[in-house]
């Protein structure tokens, strides 16, 4: 033992691994962030920041994490070059519109997809991987019982986990926008303008909800289910149940209770929409879609059917970012109340629950 | 009189309808080691999961240091280390990193921890190990590194879940030795649960034995056997060389002998008093040579399944 081991080893040092260190020296803000939670230890219980550091770095070097953010980066990047592509042949159209920038990501090109569907799909997954073993891969390592006997309040250990995989979604999300970005504007050589960059946040923050809804699924049913595989296997269930099936449930349901016939009443039609509607709003997939597409493309100004009376006299334009806001504010709430009711279920839940494998 | 380091009275714990804890009241006073020793399922996790607060009584009190678990669990956290049974480590980490971790979570940082993590290594035998993965360790290893994830906090009790389940025998001894040392050396209290009782009995300065919730038996061990065989004569195991019928005979004529059988290459001697002394200088007259003499069943195991045994018979 030389005092050069000991000096390289001051707290906490990840050595072959992309750690603590590597990351703060690569983001500031992360360095920023670990140490406001390091002050904010009162406030989250003890514990909370050593668990949290611990996780994000566990996060970052774990192999199945990189392979998906992989998978969506490359599909999200490509529907992005396709997009810009199609922008640059109808840049005269495009250009009338006021947000050629935002059009990278809600324009689908040729045959991809646009950049918000693909990662509306995908996203979901990134959320499930990051927690989906996080309480009963512990248990079944037999680590659990070994933390909790540490001096730290059984609650650090579940918000620490919730607090890393939002950090660690934050931090893809802004990588795959900021990258969108630069690409964009190198395609089609437009600067985002001053209302789009703003709107850009808003997706970022909402999708970075998104994302956490997912992940607090995935963490109640590893609260839920003794074995890592069947918690994955009913995160994907219910994550395929809310993408591809709610959409079309809704539309059955609606049959049965406003069957339309040949030639229905535009009144029959309305109710039939409006009940469709009603019940697939029940799938945060349905509100991030709705919420995004607000966001990101200005000219839709209004969610759901319209009579043609309705539209009369009406001037067609960009909606303001505060009318947009107020369009979503529903889903976007329905989306954040998801994350935090689901969140909240695992967290009472894992507090009332046994430490031992029973 | 030493203080009372961990005291329970009348504690309960109820899985709905099964007790898994039935009215135990413990004493274990600062610096022994103690013994909870019983069959797997007898309530012995249970109850040490109680003692640092990780689970709730249904009734009754405990008490650590002077601390309530149940009120202040952090505070009992803080001085108790506990050994969970089949401890697991992080497997992509390696074994300072996991140490380095629990440190962190004490609050222990920086030199401090690098030193403190160093010293522990070396202690339980793994500082060449230090930097491989815990996922290469093997048992008898991981069993180490827990030992030494233990004594991060340096705590004034610890508590010890099965420590010698599926180690070698050598092992066994190493860590027999180590948990010996700990409370000659460091003045710590130890509570040890296991269900391999003729392991730990021999490291125990009081056991009890623990069966289904509650213990029916406590005290030195030599005391527990004094008590149970009371009454009961003692069965010598004799093997004289050679066994003729004379020193058989000689044998059975000893005052207090009341029967012999013969079994195999072993002669069972059946008397009220222990006459080892009196037939080791009988063979040795009759100039046969003595290769065994012992006192049969008055260990652990005998007393543990002799209690067990009234336990059921009562139930």
């Amino acid at each position: 033992m030389t005092l050069g081991v000991l000096k390289k080893k001051t707290w906490f040092s990840w050595p072959k691994r992309l750690g603590r260190d590597s990351l703060d020296g690569f983001y500031p803000l992360g360095a920023r962030l670990v140490q406001e939670l390091r002050e904010w230890k009162g406030l989250l219980g003890e514990g909370v920041g050593v668990i949290f550091r611990k996780e994000v770095s566990d996060h970052f070097a774990s192999k199945r994490l990189l392979i998906l953010f992989g998978l969506v980066a490359i599909t999200c990047l490509s529907s992005v070059y396709v997009a810009a592509m199609t922008i640059r042949q109808s840049a005269a159209e495009a250009a009338e519109t006021g947000f050629v920038f935002l059009l990278l990501f809600s324009t689908s090109g040729g045959s991809l997809p646009s950049f918000l569907s693909f990662f509306g799909f995908l996203g979901p997954l990134v959320g499930l991987t990051l927690g989906f073993d996080s309480i009963n891969g512990e248990r079944i390592r037999g680590t659990l019982s070994r933390v909790l006997a540490q001096p730290i309040h059984r609650d650090a250990v579940i918000n620490g986990k919730f607090l890393a995989g939002l950090y660690t979604i934050s931090l893809m999300l802004l990588a795959l926008v900021l990258s969108v970005s630069g690409i964009g504007i190198r395609l089609t050589g437009i600067p985002p303008t001053g209302s789009e960059t703003s709107r850009l946040l808003c997706f970022f923050v909402l999708s970075v909800f998104y994302v956490a809804f997912w992940l607090s699924v995935s963490i109640l049913f590893s609260v839920l289910f003794k074995q890592a595989a069947t918690s994955a296997l009913a995160a994907m269930a219910v994550w395929i149940f809310f993408t591809v099936f709610a959409g079309l449930l809704a539309g059955l349901i609606a049959d049965a209770i406003v069957p339309l016939g040949s030639d229905p009443l535009p009144l029959e039609v309305l109710r039939h929409q409006r009940i469709e509607i009603a019940i697939s709003r029940l799938s945060p997939s349905t509100l991030y879609y709705e919420a995004t597409s607000v966001l990101l493309t200005p000219h839709l100004r209004t969610l759901g059917p319209v009579f043609v009376e309705q539209l009369e006299g009406a001037i067609p334009g960009a909606l303001p970012l505060r009318q947009a806001l107020l369009l979503i504010w529903p889903d976007a709430t329905g989306l954040i109340a998801a994350t935090l009711i689901c969140f909240a279920v695992s967290y009472v839940i894992f507090m009332k629950q046994e430490i031992r494998v029973l | 009189m030493k203080d009372v380091v961990i005291k329970t009275r009348d504690l309960v714990k109820r899985y709905g309808a099964h007790v898994a804890v039935d009215h135990l009241n413990l004493q274990v006073f600062e610096g022994e080691i103690y013994g909870l020793l019983g069959p797997n399922g007898a309530g012995k996790t249970t109850t040490i999961l109680m003692l640092l607060g990780l689970t709730e009584p249904t009734s009754g009190s405990v008490s650590v240091a002077g601390m309530n678990p149940a009120r202040d669990p952090i505070g009992v956290k803080r001085i108790v280390g506990y050994l969970p049974d089949r401890v697991g480590f992080y497997e992509d980490m390696t074994g300072r990193e996991n140490l380095l971790y629990t440190a962190a979570l004490n609050g222990v940082t920086g030199q401090q921890a690098a030193r403190r993590v160093e010293a522990l290594l070396e202690r339980v035998g793994l500082s060449d190990a230090a930097d491989r993965k815990a996922g290469t360790y093997s048992r008898g290893m991981l069993q180490r590194l827990g030992l030494a994830d233990v004594l991060v906090k340096g705590p004034k009790v610890v508590i010890l879940d099965e420590p010698t389940l599926g180690i070698d025998p050598e092992g066994v001894r190493q860590i027999l030795d180590f948990i010996v040392s700990l409370s000659q050396k460091e003045g710590m209290t130890v509570l040890l649960a296991s269900h391999l009782l003729h392991q730990v009995q021999e490291i125990c300065d009081r056991v009890a034995i623990f069966v289904k919730g509650r213990i029916i038996a406590e005290g030195p061990v030599e005391e527990l056997s004094a008590r149970i065989f009371e009454n009961e004569p003692l069965t010598l195991k004799v093997r004289p060389i050679p066994m003729t019928d004379s020193v058989v005979d000689a044998i059975s004529k000893i005052p207090g002998v009341s029967s012999t059988k013969k079994s195999g290459e072993y002669l069972f001697v059946t008397c009220n008093d222990d006459v080892r002394l009196e037939i080791s200088k009988t063979v040795f007259r009759l100039g046969a040579s003595l290769d065994h003499l012992s006192l049969e069943g008055r260990d652990l195991d005998e007393i543990y399944r002799r209690y067990f045994h009234t336990e059921v018979l009562s139930t």
